[in-house]
């Protein structure tokens, strides 16, 4: 059951159809060039020696037996890679310090977590370059690990880096931690909002760091030439970010490097960032010939960034009335090896639903002996939002009130601002909630062993960078080309934008990813906000492009450019006597009449605004196992407006499940060495086809007045409350307060029996 | 180093190939034949991104040897279509947005078709246990299982 | 570097030449674990000694006195033999329910017996049915139960040069029924956290004639746990004798705690699932 209401679809061509995505036909064929689709003539294979210790220090690495295997091009160490000094405060939002990004690439004075890069060769062939890691000789010394995020910001614990002080606490600490920053936000006080309340809640919370789990591994080829030029060609969620990091990290022109982003297989966050991309570069520079490197499924898990890993506690209190007067929250989050976790994010994520009066939140920044923390899907909020919603029902529940009812008395409000201070402008928030209560899943009975969890989940979209170009060609066609790496179906959403502003038919517009070199600056592919900033640089393009056209009809016609307009394809004027000029035509005389025609637009997009996604879901519990199975599950959000409905039902199904697998399996598992025990699909158990019911989509479209056509963005909010729902819904089910997440079998077993509150 | 001869028939055409004793189908098909439409997801049979069809049976092609492949008959997503013509489950997946990232997509086809080769009418339920050694992050399965059920409608009755 | 070579022989005979030949020959089958452990560097065999080009080892026969499935016999080949599927449906279940369905086209049954997991989904389903193993060696051959093949984790009482060529059960008496369960997390594609495999045979009264029932996943080998036979022979499936059913199996655990599950939920979920499996197998039987 796929809804969409609210929207004035009728004025629309193209916009709110169900049109055929671009890049599919290459995609059901096999066609379609992923990171690991890419061969060159004379193409090496390079493979990454990983440290096998949580925390140890590196006393030497001997390569002399490797490099005199025969098949051996080159090997590669921390030596090859420049050093950087550390980034000083004040940090911006984005912790990108080389210092760290460097030592993430290549270990240098220690490894940090189990996995870390040692150091990586090229070879003739797969098998010759895993025989040579086995050549490498390096001493480690063991030090004490820590995997924690608690534990490793309390006094005592083995301290990763001995030049990182807390930053954001008075009187600055003297001795180094593991806690690289405490940021708070809030309003109010605390103390006289919970003095107001009729009812308090107190819960603490442990959630598991989760990977992003794309199907594809992180693949790249990387060719260099004797005049300093780099091409590389990767899996990415931003090429123009691979280039200025791989730049800065080994002090090269940016200009010299050039990226072209493969077809990616998914990276929810997880390709924002760079591993191989230096080595491969170094090890192309040593040997004059292409390297390949592919991260096998196990270096996925052991060497790329999950999701943190967080400890929580959250204190809310309300009166009878459902009026929440007061709420404090507080997370500690793993950074994994390097300093930089979504603190900023989580802080914002807490209570950002709610006119609560009197509120706080609190994030620690916290570094441990695991990978390094990449985005995984709205970054920070799941966890933040998990503790928020889970106590919200429990105050429900005490005060007796419908759980959505609880949420509509206490929503923020158009003109109201999250708990970081942002200002929202036109929100969907009582839409979603008035929706929720009245769809038909919130108002079917439960059967035995069944419960229901309902949780309200908040996401501030982004704008950014973002660069379009735009060609008329002069058979009438377009070619749109973009700086975004196409991972949810931007490519359509683009096309459907451009086709829509020139009023003519979805094929006559071709949308295509470009490389580095071909365009202006483009942010990642990340924030939701590509449909919402890269589509308005296509819209700018478009609209210069038909500025343009404007102006050559006028030419042709002799008459002023204002008497022409732009209207369903083509120019027209009201002056009698003129017959109206399609794209086609004036696309035939372009080149003769001035010269051709394109449009580009290079911006930076703010207004993205808020958006809310609410979710419903009934699971079964067998009662004798502690199994639990989703068997219904609604997801309502507010989009802001549909660009391509199937590629919003379906960013909204995924990220429901992907929170359906956060909730109940997903999990990190280290042995008492710190070293991963689960490092495959077998054993971090993803959902499959069969866990999972149908997921139901609710598109609610509240347009966003800062985009023409009211996009505000998708993919991040369906994952945010997700955890929090389908834990509430266990709750519900057994009668037994959750206190971790996952809530895998033996945990909800030893809940029902009493043995623990799943800790 | 000596490697194995061995002739196989790939989509129809008989096809050489050498290939060391601990070289995989995957291996084969991507790296020598570069027919990458088959996709390396694991690499260890827990995804299905590598799923083809061998001797009229889905496997993993990460899990076949490429040396016992002589005489061997294999059926790839680069075959599943007639020339330009695409086969009713590449169709429905286009039709119902089956696929976002696309990585799984091949995997998911060719498994579905063995689904439907086997079973030409399928319960949601039994798409979904076929199904399951297919993983999917992008999409939480809704739109892959009403593809694969409409694709099997369509071919029950364009059959009858 | 160890230069890996495959055979592919056609008898029995040459099987066992090569794996006595020179070291690390490895059987090969379906290589649905095999080839994984290559990969992973888990092992380094020198040789692959491929079985399925033998004709024994690729047979289903459903003799006069017993069955016979040889040991290259696939998951999906088994699923499709409608006549083992009525006479032995928990065992079909238990082969059926390795891995997905592109493993099934793949996985032996005596491939999930030598690999020795622990938490083999077969092997509990074969002990209860009364599975042995007929084993060719530089000897000839020889045939041993197979839960007494079975020595530890990934360890067997295979000698150098043997293979396992079939397994033989006896033919299911009338009123027999049996079934096997496992608990995984998810709905498929784990390993077995907990496996109960039972196979009964009622009297004419509707008590039970005689029962075997197995664990997997909860000790260093699946397990037959005879003291489950003395709880069900001569009794009806009430409350009380399932309590008491629960209880053995229980008690017959000496499992670890893992990355798939804990010691206590090993435990309880044990005696739940050599509860239910009890359960369908006595319908079974009741309905035979």
């Amino acid at each position: 059951m796929n809804e969409i209401k609210d929207a004035p679809k009728t004025n629309f061509k193209w916009v709110g159809h169900r049109t055929r995505r671009p890049d599919g036909p290459d995609k059901v064929t096999g066609r379609a060039r992923y990171g690991d689709d890419m061969v060159l003539p004379g193409m090496l294979i390079g493979k990454v020696l990983r440290s096998p210790h949580a925390h140890a220090k590196i006393l030497s690495i001997d390569t002399s037996k490797a490099e005199k295997l025969k098949g051996v091009k080159a090997v590669v160490t921390h030596k090859d890679i420049p050093d950087h000094p550390t980034i000083q405060p004040p940090y911006g939002p984005m912790i990108s310090d080389m210092h760290d990004v460097s030592r993430n690439v290549m270990a240098r004075e220690k490894v940090l977590y189990d996995g870390h890069p040692v150091a990586a060769v090229a070879a003739t062939s797969e098998r010759i370059a895993r025989q040579a890691l086995k050549l490498i000789k390096v001493e480690y010394k063991v030090l004490p690990h820590v995997m924690d995020p608690y534990d490793a910001a309390q006094p005592g614990a083995p301290v990763l880096h001995d030049d990182l002080f807390t930053h954001g606490i008075k009187p600055a600490p003297k001795k180094p931690s593991n806690v690289f920053r405490v940021v708070s936000t809030g309003r109010g006080d605390l103390e006289k909002g919970f003095a107001k309340a009729d009812v308090i809640v107190e819960r603490e919370f442990r959630t598991q760091p989760v990977h992003q789990g794309y199907i594809e591994p992180q693949a790249l080829v990387v060719t260099t030439s004797e005049d300093g030029a780099v091409e590389i060609w990767t899996t990415t969620q931003g090429h123009f970010v691979i280039r200025a990091l791989c730049a800065r990290i080994l002090k090269m022109d940016m200009a010299k490097i050039r990226v072209t982003a493969s077809e990616i297989g998914g990276g929810f966050g997880g390709k924002n960032n760079i591993y191989a991309e230096p080595v491969a570069i170094r090890l192309s520079q040593k040997t004059g010939r292409p390297v390949r490197m592919v991260m096998t499924r196990r270096e996925v898990f052991r060497g790329t960034g999950p999701a943190s890993g967080t400890y929580s506690t959250i204190k809310m209190g309300a009166k009878k009335d459902g009026t929440i007067t007061a709420a404090e929250g507080v997370i500690y989050n793993q950074a994994g090896a390097f300093k930089g976790s979504p603190v900023m994010r989580s802080i914002d994520s807490f209570f950002s639903s709610y006119t609560i009066p009197n509120a706080k939140t609190t994030a620690y920044d916290v570094c441990v002996n695991r990978p390094k923390v990449a985005a995984y899907r709205a970054p920070g909020a799941p966890m933040a939002c998990l503790a928020a919603e889970m106590a919200i029902n429990e105050l429900a529940e005490k005060i007796g009130m419908d759980p959505i009812d609880m949420r509509m008395k206490n929503a923020v409000q158009d003109g109201g601002q999250s708990l970081a201070g942002v200002k929202y402008g036109r929100i969907g928030l009582n839409e979603v909630l008035t929706r929720a209560k009245n769809s038909v899943h919130y108002k079917s009975k439960l059967g035995p062993n069944q419960g229901r969890g309902f949780a309200l989940g908040y996401w501030m979209h982004g704008g950014g960078l973002s660069s379009v170009s735009a060609n008329l060609l002069d058979d009438g066609t377009v070619a749109i080309a973009t700086g975004n790496p196409d991972i949810g179906g931007s490519r359509s959403s683009m096309r459907v934008m451009a086709a829509e502003e020139l009023g003519v038919e979805l094929e006559t517009i071709k949308p295509i990813v470009a490389d580095t070199g071909s365009m202006g600056y483009s942010h990642l592919t990340a924030g939701s906000r590509t449909t919402f900033a890269t589509g308005l640089a296509v819209i700018n393009s478009v609209r210069e492009i038909i500025e343009k056209l404007r102006a050559l009809a006028a030419k042709k016609w002799e008459i002023p450019v204002e008497d022409v307009t732009w209207e369903a394809g083509q120019a027209v004027t009201q002056r009698s006597g003129f017959e109206a000029l399609t794209l086609k035509q004036l696309a035939g005389m372009a080149t003769k009449m001035g010269g051709p025609i394109a449009g580009h637009s290079e911006i930076n997009a703010g207004g993205a605004g808020a958006a809310f996604s609410a979710q419903i879901v009934d699971v079964e519990v067998d009662p004798e196992t502690g199994f639990v199975s989703p068997t219904r599950y609604t997801v309502i959000q507010d989009v802001g407006r549909a660009i391509s409905p199937d590629y919003v039902e379906g960013q909204m199904q995924g990220g429901a499940v992907q929170g359906i697998g956060w909730a109940l399996n997903e999990e990190y598992i280290y042995d008492d060495k710190g070293r991963l025990q689960n490092a495959g699909f077998l054993d971090y158990r993803m959902p499959v086809a069969s866990d999972v019911p149908m997921i139901d989509t609710i598109v609610v479209e509240v347009p966003n007045p800062n985009h023409p056509y009211g996009v505000r963005g998708v993919g991040e909010p369906p994952i945010v409350p997700a955890p929090a729902a389908v834990a509430n819904a266990v709750e519900n089910a057994i009668g037994v307060k959750a206190a971790s997440l996952p809530l895998s079998p033996p945990k909800v077993l030893a809940m029902i029996e009493g043995k623990s509150g799943g800790d | 180093m000596s490697k194995h001869l061995v002739t196989a028939t790939i989509n129809g055409d008989e096809v050489d190939f050498t290939c060391h004793a601990d070289q995989t189908l995957l291996e084969v098909l991507r790296e020598d034949l570069q027919m990458t439409g088959t996709k390396n997801g694991c690499g260890s049979g827990d995804c299905g991104a590598c799923t083809v069809i061998l001797n009229g049976r889905p496997v993993n092609a990460c899990l076949v040897l490429g040396a016992e492949l002589d005489g061997a008959k294999i059926e790839t997503i680069e075959g599943m279509g007639k020339g330009n013509e695409l086969h009713p489950l590449q169709q429905k997946f286009l039709d119902h947005a089956a696929l976002q990232c696309g990585i799984c997509t091949p995997g998911f086809l060719t498994m579905a078709k063995a689904l439907l080769d086997r079973n030409p009418d399928p319960t949601e339920t039994e798409v979904r246990f076929a199904l399951a050694g297919n993983l999917c992050r992008c999409t939480g399965y809704d739109k892959i299982v009403r593809a694969v059920i409409d694709a099997a409608a369509d071919m029950r009755a364009n059959q009858s | 570097m160890i230069e890996l070579k495959y055979e592919a022989p056609e008898t029995v005979k040459a099987a066992v030449k090569l794996l006595s030949a020179g070291r690390g020959a490895k059987v090969f089958a379906g290589g649905t674990d095999l080839i994984v452990q290559m990969k992973e560097e888990m092992i380094e065999p020198a040789l692959l000694v491929d079985i399925k080009k033998i004709g024994e080892t690729r047979e289903i026969e459903i003799n006069k006195n017993d069955i016979r499935i040889g040991a290259a016999v696939t998951g999906a080949e088994i699923g499709e033999n409608k006549k083992l599927n009525a006479m032995l449906p928990g065992l079909v279940e238990a082969v059926q329910l390795i891995g997905s369905d592109q493993v099934q086209g793949r996985a032996t049954v005596g491939g999930n017996l030598c690999n020795a997991s622990p938490a083999a989904d077969s092997v509990p389903a074969m002990i209860a049915a009364g599975a042995k193993a007929v084993i060719a060696g530089p000897k000839g051959k020889r045939t041993i139960a197979v839960e007494k093949l079975l020595t530890g984790p990934g360890k067997t009482g295979l000698k150098k040069g043997e293979f396992a060529v079939a397994l033989v059960l006896p033919r299911p008496a009338k009123k027999s029924g049996d079934a096997y369960l496992r608990f995984i997390p998810r709905t498929e594609m784990d390993i077995a956290v907990v496996g109960a495999g039972i196979a009964l045979t009622l009297n004419k009264d509707g008590t039970c004639k005689s029962a075997r029932l197995a664990l997997g996943a909860v000790a260093p080998t699946a397990q037959l746990v005879p003291a489950a036979s003395k709880i069900l022979v001569g009794n009806k499936l009430d409350d009380d004798v399932l309590a008491a059913l629960a209880d053995v199996a229980s008690a017959a655990c000496k499992p670890i705690d893992d990355k798939r599950g804990t010691i206590d939920f090993r435990t309880k979920v044990a005696g739940v699932l050599a509860c239910r499996a009890a359960k369908i197998a006595w319908e079974r039987a009741e309905k035979s």
